[in-house]
């Protein structure tokens, strides 16, 4: 894992004094977390335990429950398949397979050299394009197992 | 701040600007390019589009053309689409190359461009939106203004109606008098379970505490459903205005809305919805001069399907893990930090204003006996016209899949059509003419949910279906209660080993026990509905379990351990189209022969399948 850039350097102090201390803004403060590390450092959470006045059990029980967060990196390149049930009927699942296979990882992991890491995501919205993947947050639409290969072909290649 | 008067004056001047929108005989010298910026337009990069008819007008130095963004047109499945208007021209699948053409063509000269048109069921090209048979037999209540007005301008909605509810509710009447009013409008709630709405406001309003809650739920966790973000992002402040009469009635000073932080656009929008009410007055202290208080704020979801569930909403609102709360209390009596609470959901209160401006007579004239006015639903799968309709309650299944829908595509049958997502079930070709009202649903088996609607043709497994809602609940049952937390995991268990071909018949009856057990004795909505896409697939689809079960077999070669695909010498015409979208080149022979499968190469991704003309490929 030595290869995964880490954004956690510095202090979250930003992000904690845009909010009262009040426990209700604990999910906000990670969301807000999430969106610039990638992930909720430990670092993060014993920050966040000092400012709002609550055990770290608690917030790390609030992390593991909520699918947005997660504990780990993720990798340069995050690809994200929905499976949403109008992708999924729409033959998604076989291109998350092909995906496993290829990259040789499960859902929510990363490849051990931090380039890339899946996730099954439900509806990102574009179930007019079905089935859809992202990559780094760019839309893949109207998706095949082919098209996949060839874009895991391109990025690996970089 | 503005007074009464001074948003009277907004909404004259503004309906005047802004009539070419709805009214095609206007005769002003004035265009209007509306561009679709809801998710799906979005994501097919519709922003670079609206930039681009920008940069081109500016170059050009052409006048009286405004280019503007709006939401949902709801044809998602022709988007990017940009709509002209006073003349209404509809243009689908648009590209940033294609601006250019638009703006010399069509605004400069005043001709159409043919081939951007988009072509009907019957493959004519239509000119205008209102000829598309996708919207013939819609009729838009909540979505009234998705498509017509820019969100992110409140002025827009003030000019089409916008606000004057409140305006009548706080100068005009009392809570009483909403109550009633909605009451008679026969409105149901929209999240799924059709609890009357103005009973909910009644219950709320009687309740007695110090301080009290309106909160609106977003949290549209349906896989595959999008109605409520659709109208958050096309149409934020109808939710807003409805919140604010809400919390007169009932009488609460604070809201907050549940969005999924997975809707970044509805997030946004919602945002820049509230700060300009703000700063009009119509949010804040003493609104339109009244001594009524009400402001209201974003709280964001963070992937949670069981917050849905309004309890377990709260709970999240609150900060903590979204686990359900034990009923009763219900949140009327003890909702958000144990004070009495509203819960609604946006589709519900996109009806409100509405229902106050044009009657409860108006409003209970459409739809059934039992089910008012009309439903929106996001409309998806294998079917041609993948988008969001709204339409009156009574409409059939037939009619929505077939007559809006466009039908299936690739020439496949109707199999399925799935609704009320992980807590519903399916209906079958046989119960394609039910009307969709609450009652009826609930008849068959189903149940009307949020929203979503997704068609199945017979290339789907309908054991493969159950199994996928089941996977979905077992990831996202909260763990509070035995029966969901362990029973849904058995379940899936046992689905799969069904799915692997290694299943009995003994499991379809261990399947149909638990099922009944999970359903009686799980704490909330969430538990106690999961069986229901096994119950409903084991309804109308027994046989193809038992074939799973007994023979071995998968009619719909979703199942790879029981399939292996092959092609048919006597179909196949030797064009090649499989073995070009092969993704591991497993497909053999030469140009114009019969092709074969290399059955050690294949994956079985059935990619083959779908992509041959002939129906050739099968098992």
């Amino acid at each position: 894992m030595e290869n995964i850039k880490c954004n956690c350097e510095g202090t979250y102090k930003e992000i904690l004094e845009k909010y009262e201390k009040d426990k209700s803004n604990l999910i906000k403060i990670l969301n807000d977390i999430q969106e610039k590390s990638g992930y909720i450092p430990q670092k993060a959470q014993k920050e966040i335990s000092e400012y709002l006045g609550m055990p770290m059990a608690e917030i790390y029980g609030v992390i593991t429950f909520y699918s947005r967060f997660t504990l780990k990196p993720k990798g340069k390149y995050h690809i994200a398949v929905c499976l949403g049930t109008a992708c999924y009927v729409k033959g998604s699942q076989k291109i998350l397979d092909r995906l496993k296979e290829r990259l040789k990882i499960e859902e929510g992991e990363t490849t051990p050299d931090g380039k890339f890491s899946i996730e099954a995501t439900r509806c990102v919205g574009a179930c007019g394009l079905a089935p859809v993947f992202t990559v780094n947050n760019e839309v893949h639409g109207k998706a095949t197992v082919k098209m996949l290969d060839e874009i895991i072909d391109e990025l690996e290649s970089k | 701040m503005k007074t009464l008067q001074e948003i009277e004056e907004i909404r004259k001047t503004k309906r005047k600007e802004l009539d070419l929108r709805i009214n095609t005989s206007s005769d002003t010298r004035e265009k209007h390019i509306l561009i679709c910026h809801g998710t799906g337009c979005t994501s097919s990069k519709s922003p670079e589009i609206l930039k681009r008819f920008r940069e081109i007008i500016k170059e050009k130095n052409i006048e009286n053309v405004r280019v503007i963004q709006t939401g949902c047109f709801g044809l998602c499945a022709k988007g990017p689409i940009v709509i002209i208007r006073p003349e209404d021209t509809f243009y689908a699948n648009c590209k940033v190359e294609d601006c250019e053409e638009i703006i010399e063509k069509h605004i400069q000269k005043g001709e159409i461009v043919e081939r951007l048109l988009c072509k009907d069921i019957d493959g004519k090209k239509v000119q205008k939106l209102d000829e598309l048979s996708f919207y013939k037999k819609q009729k838009r209540i909540a979505l009234k203004n998705c498509g017509v007005i820019n969100p992110e301008e409140i002025d827009e909605y003030i000019a089409f109606d916008g606000y004057k509810a409140l305006e009548k509710v706080l100068t005009q009447m009392s809570p009483e008098d909403v109550i009633d009013v909605i009451t008679k409008s026969g409105l149901r709630g929209r999240g799924g379970a059709g609890f009357p709405t103005g009973k909910k406001w009644e219950l709320t309003k009687e309740s007695k505490g110090d301080q009290k809650y309106v909160v609106c739920n977003a949290d549209e966790g349906d896989p595959g459903a999008f109605m409520d973000r659709s109208i958050l992002e096309g149409d934020p402040h109808s939710v807003l205005e409805a919140m604010a009469i809400a919390a007169y009635t009932i009488g609460a000073t604070k809201g907050f809305i549940y969005v999924r932080a997975e809707y970044p656009i509805a997030v946004h929008r919602f945002q820049v919805a509230i700060d300009q009410a703000r700063e009009y007055g119509i949010l804040g202290k003493n609104i339109f001069g009244t001594n009524f208080d009400f402001d209201v704020d974003i709280r964001l979801g963070a992937g949670a399907f069981v917050c849905g569930e309004e309890t377990a909403l709260l709970e999240s609102i609150e900060g903590k893990r979204g686990q359900p709360r034990v009923k009763p209390p219900y949140p009327a009596q003890c909702g958000l930090w144990g004070k009495p609470t509203l819960i609604n959901n946006v589709e519900t209160y996109a009806n409100i204003a509405q229902i106050i401006l044009k009657g409860a007579e108006w409003y209970s004239s459409i739809g059934t006996e039992k089910s008012k006015g009309t439903k929106v639903f996001a409309l998806g799968g294998n079917v041609n016209n993948i988008g969001l309709v709204e339409v009156p309650m009574g409409t059939t299944l037939r009619e929505i899949v077939y007559d809006i829908g466009g039908g299936i595509p690739n020439g496949r049958e109707f199999k399925a059509a799935q609704t009320g997502g992980p807590s519903g079930g399916c209906i079958p070709k046989e119960h394609l003419d039910t009307p969709i009202d609450y009652e009826s649903l609930k008849q068959i088996g189903s149940m009307m949910g949020s929203g979503g609607l997704i068609v199945m043709d017979d290339t789907k497994c309908m054991v493969c279906l159950a199994k996928f809602y089941l996977e979905f609940t077992v990831s996202e049952s909260c763990g509070k209660c035995t029966p969901c937390r362990i029973g849904t995991k058995r379940m899936l268990e046992i689905l799969t080993k069904l799915c692997e071909g290694e299943g009995t018949e003994l499991d379809i009856y261990k399947l149909e026990k638990l099922a009944a057990n999970i359903q009686k004795a799980s704490i909330c909505g969430l538990g106690q509905s999961a069986p229901n896409p096994v119950i409903s697939t084991l309804k109308y689809f027994r046989e193809e379990f038992r074939e799973h079960a007994i023979q071995k077999e998968c009619r719909a070669l979703e199942c790879k351990a029981m399939s292996n695909i092959t092609i048919n010498e006597e179909l196949c015409k030797g064009c090649g189209l499989c073995q070009r979208n092969c993704p591991v080149s497993a497909i053999e022979g030469e140009s114009r022969e019969k092709r074969v499968i290399n059955q050690e190469k294949c994956i079985k991704c059935g990619t083959c399948l779908t992509s041959c003309p002939f129906k050739a490929i099968g098992n």
